[in-house]
This record gives C-alpha cells, sequence and structure tokens, in this order.
C-alpha cells in the first residue's frame, strides 16, 4: 500500500544533506511552506542553496531560515521587498550569494530540470546584464539566451489537499512555483491544510499528480504571512 | 503655464486607449491607477504574474485572503470567469506572445524603445528582477506610464539608455504627465500633448528626438 502521509513534520523534513539544493515554493507569503522550513531549522542542514522566487519577508519562513545562517546561497528573482530586511542585512555582509534569475526563466529553468530537457533558449534578458556571458543564439530572426536546467535534491511545497498517493490540489495564488518545483526534485515534500481520503480529490481536478511527491504532511492551521 | 497631467490623469488618458476585451498586464507602482479607470462593461481583462487571469479590485478591509495576491504581494480579488494558474503556465501566457498589453513603470526609455525599469545599477545593492524582463519581451504592446522628466529636471527619454536595460527595443509607447509618445524608427512621435506645451519646449524636456505629423 502506498502510503506517502508522514506522521510529523519532523519525520517529513528528515534526510536533508547539508550543501542540498532545496527548492521552496511560494510567491511572497503565498504558498510558502512555512512550517517545513522551520521543521528544516530544527533539523539543521547547513550549507544549503535555495531556489525562491524571493528572499524571505519578516523573520518567518524562509526569512527565518537565512537568519539561523543555513544558506550558502540564493536563486531568485526579486530579494527586494520592504520587509526583507534578514537577506538584505545578509547580503552586504557578503555572507549568502545572490543569483538574480528573471522570473520567467526560473519557471522555465525549473520546467526544463523537471522534464528532462538539457536547458532552455529565452528571449527574456538578451541583451541586458542578466544575460552577460551566456552563450546566445538567433532563432528565425529573433535573440535568445541558453539557460540551464534547475534541479532540486528536494522540494519543499505547500498545497491545499493531498491524498495518501500524493495528488495534490491547490488554494488560489498558493500554487504559483509549487507544481513545476514538485517535477524538479528528487524528494518533494509537501504541507498540506487537509489531508483526505483516497478517491476524495476529483480527478479532473488534481494539479500535481501523486508521481512527482513523495511525502506530504498534514498542517491544519498554517502560518499565513504576506 | 502648462499644466501638467497628475498621475490619475496618465492613468486615465492610458486607460482610454486599451480596445476592450484586451488581456492586460499592470505592473507594481503608478500603473496600478490605470486599473481604477477600466470600465467592467469592456471586459478588459488583468493577469498577475503569479497565476491569475481576471483579478479584481482589492477586497474591503476584513476580508484580505493572505493566499489571494497580485504581484506586488498585495490582496486582491478574483472577477467571475476568472482562472489561477501556475507560473510556467502565468509565463507561457507572457513570454508566448499572449498578453496584449503590458503597462509598467520606466526610469529611462531610449527612442529605439530600450527600456530601463529594474535596476539603478548602483554598486552593493541586489538586483532584482521580477517578471519585468519577461513581460518586456513577451507582452504585444509595453506602455510605459511615468514622469516625463527626473526629479531634478534631467530627461528619462533619452537617445541611449544609461541604466542596465530591461529589454531592448520593446517599448512601443510612452505615456507622461506632458505627452504620449509612440517609438519609431524616425523616433518618439508625439501622439498628444498638454494644452499649450510646443514641440519644441518638449523637446527641450526631451533628450530622445520628438516630432510630429501635422
Amino acid at each position: 500500500m502506498i502510503n506517502k502521509f508522514s506522521e510529523s513534520l519532523e519525520q517529513a523534513i528528515a534526510g536533508i544533506p547539508d550543501g542540498a539544493v532545496v527548492l521552496i515554493g511560494g510567491f511572497g507569503g503565498a504558498g510558502m511552506p512555512t512550517e517545513l522550513i522551520h521543521a528544516l531549522i530544527d533539523q539543521g542542514a547547513r550549507e544549503l542553496t535555495v531556489v525562491n522566487n524571493n528572499a524571505g519577508n519578516h523573520e518567518t519562513g524562509l526569512a527565518a531560515l537565512l537568519k539561523a545562517g543555513r544558506v550558502r546561497k540564493i536563486i531568485c528573482s526579486f530579494p527586494k521587498s520592504s520587509h526583507s530586511w534578514v537577506f538584505s542585512e545578509l547580503y552586504s555582509q557578503g555572507r549568502i550569494e545572490l543569483e538574480c534569475v528573471p522570473q520567467g526563466t526560473i519557471a522555465a529553468r525549473l520546467q526544463a530540470g523537471g522534464s528532462g530537457l538539457g536547458g532552455i533558449y529565452t528571449p527574456t534578458a538578451y541583451g541586458t546584464a542578466l544575460a552577460e556571458g551566456k552563450e546566445t543564439r538567433e532563432i528565425d530572426g529573433r535573440h535568445y539566451v541558453f539557460e540551464l536546467p534547475i534541479k532540486g535534491d528536494f522540494a519543499l511545497v505547500k498545497a491545499e489537499k493531498a491524498d495518501r498517493w500524493g495528488n495534490l490540489v491547490y488554494n488560489k495564488t498558493q500554487r504559483n512555483f509549487g507544481p513545476v518545483m514538485c517535477t524538479a526534485a528528487k524528494t518533494t515534500i509537501v504541507q498540506v491544510r487537509e489531508c483526505v481520503e483516497l478517491g476524495a480529490l476529483d480527478p479532473e481536478t488534481i494539479v500535481t499528480p501523486g508521481i512527482f511527491v513523495d511525502r506530504v504532511v498534514e498542517v491544519p492551521n498554517p502560518e499565513l504571512s504576506s | 503655464m502648462i499644466k501638467k497631467r497628475s498621475r490619475q490623469e496618465m492613468a486615465r488618458r492610458l486607460a482610454a486607449d486599451i480596445p476592450a476585451g484586451s488581456y492586460v498586464n499592470i505592473g507594481i507602482g503608478m500603473p496600478e491607477l490605470v486599473a481604477g479607470f477600466l470600465r467592467p462593461e469592456d471586459e478588459i481583462i488583468l493577469h498577475s504574474e503569479n497565476g491569475i487571469l481576471g483579478m479584481g479590485p482589492p477586497p474591503p478591509a476584513g476580508e484580505e485572503d493572505p493566499e489571494l495576491i497580485n504581484a506586488g504581494k498585495k490582496p486582491v480579488t478574483l472577477l467571475t470567469g476568472g482562472a489561477y494558474f501556475d507560473h510556467v503556465t502565468s509565463f507561457t501566457i507572457m513570454r508566448g506572445g499572449r498578453l496584449d498589453l503590458c503597462i509598467m513603470g520606466g526610469m529611462q526609455v531610449s527612442e529605439k524603445g530600450d527600456l530601463a525599469n529594474w535596476s539603478l545599477g548602483r554598486p552593493g545593492e541586489p538586483p532584482a528582477v521580477g517578471g519585468a524582463m519577461d513581460l518586456a519581451v513577451g507582452a504585444r504592446q509595453v506602455y510605459i506610464l511615468m514622469e516625463h522628466v527626473t526629479r531634478d529636471g534631467g530627461p528619462k527619454l533619452l537617445r541611449e539608455c544609461t541604466l542596465p536595460l530591461t529589454g531592448r527595443g520593446v517599448v512601443s509607447r510612452i505615456y507622461t504627465d506632458l505627452a504620449v509618445l509612440e517609438v519609431t524608427p524616425e523616433g518618439l512621435q508625439v501622439l498628444d500633448m498638454v494644452d499649450g506645451l510646443s514641440l519644441e519646449a518638449l523637446q527641450q524636456q526631451t533628450e530622445a528626438r520628438v516630432y510630429c505629423i501635422r
């Protein structure tokens, strides 16, 4: 019997080694798997490379992981906000490496990583500082920049509901990077507000099929932040 | 005495040019004002890059949902007929050329339509681009809503941008507090100007070449 439900956050997060590449879902606070990130802080892995759209806000979730000094490098599109003081301080002190990637290029690189492609050619960033030193190619009169896939050792994702096979549905704009990150990691760990019986999810509405999901943990009242 | 357009007037002027039924992405900042001038009966559908088509106005106080936010991470609503989707789909919409229009703020625009609006290029400041470069290359039309000159009175419409570029040759039109200008191979064509402003006076505040078709 397949049962991807974990008994606890601790069990769900177990086995992430130092130096791992961790894909973390969320756009700002929407879809951020805050409780999984806090469990990762307790678990203790260090020298992580994190992929997220942002670089954390206030001092919870991703910002707390940064503040705990666990992240060596962050790949994101937009590390600045009015509440991103944890990242800003680490960056100004040279204690964290930043790879700034256009938002759609993060999505496309993850898609390449998850779907077995060796990279992508994107028109985004052509002729800008973010394409400096990168291979370019003209295809049908348009200029493109070559970008490598992003693959994660682990993905931490938040969804609304899951069954024991790991099928997922999401809630509103919580979805964002979740589905593509589930495809791009060797081990995908998902926190959901509700675990449901097999068969309770309408097969026509399942967004992430369970084949992309390894562990699921129920967090009925997650912390929600902006 | 020339009366410049207020931010609201600039937004209203731009909104008047959006055809009914358009799919539009509205950027963070001044462009957000445009949404207030759209007529519901025109069914202009707003896209938000974090996964919304049919984005509605902010909810009443107390009804905010932290899992329903826009690209600026502010609470919004979904209109009847709207849809949620993931980032791959959202940027397929953007890069795939499905958006009729995107409206962004600008720091500098060149007469060739180069856009600089993501970085002041100051050393030590972390780069942060978000979805601006994807919108710049992906939307069919890119309209820039910005003041005509800098706070110090310096030109923002230039022969060549001096700030880091967001995209090359991507801007179609610029809506400023003085004029509406179309990017053309001959320079910036003035579509309209505020009352009492002469082409010569406009050119004095514009490094890029401007011209009128009379």
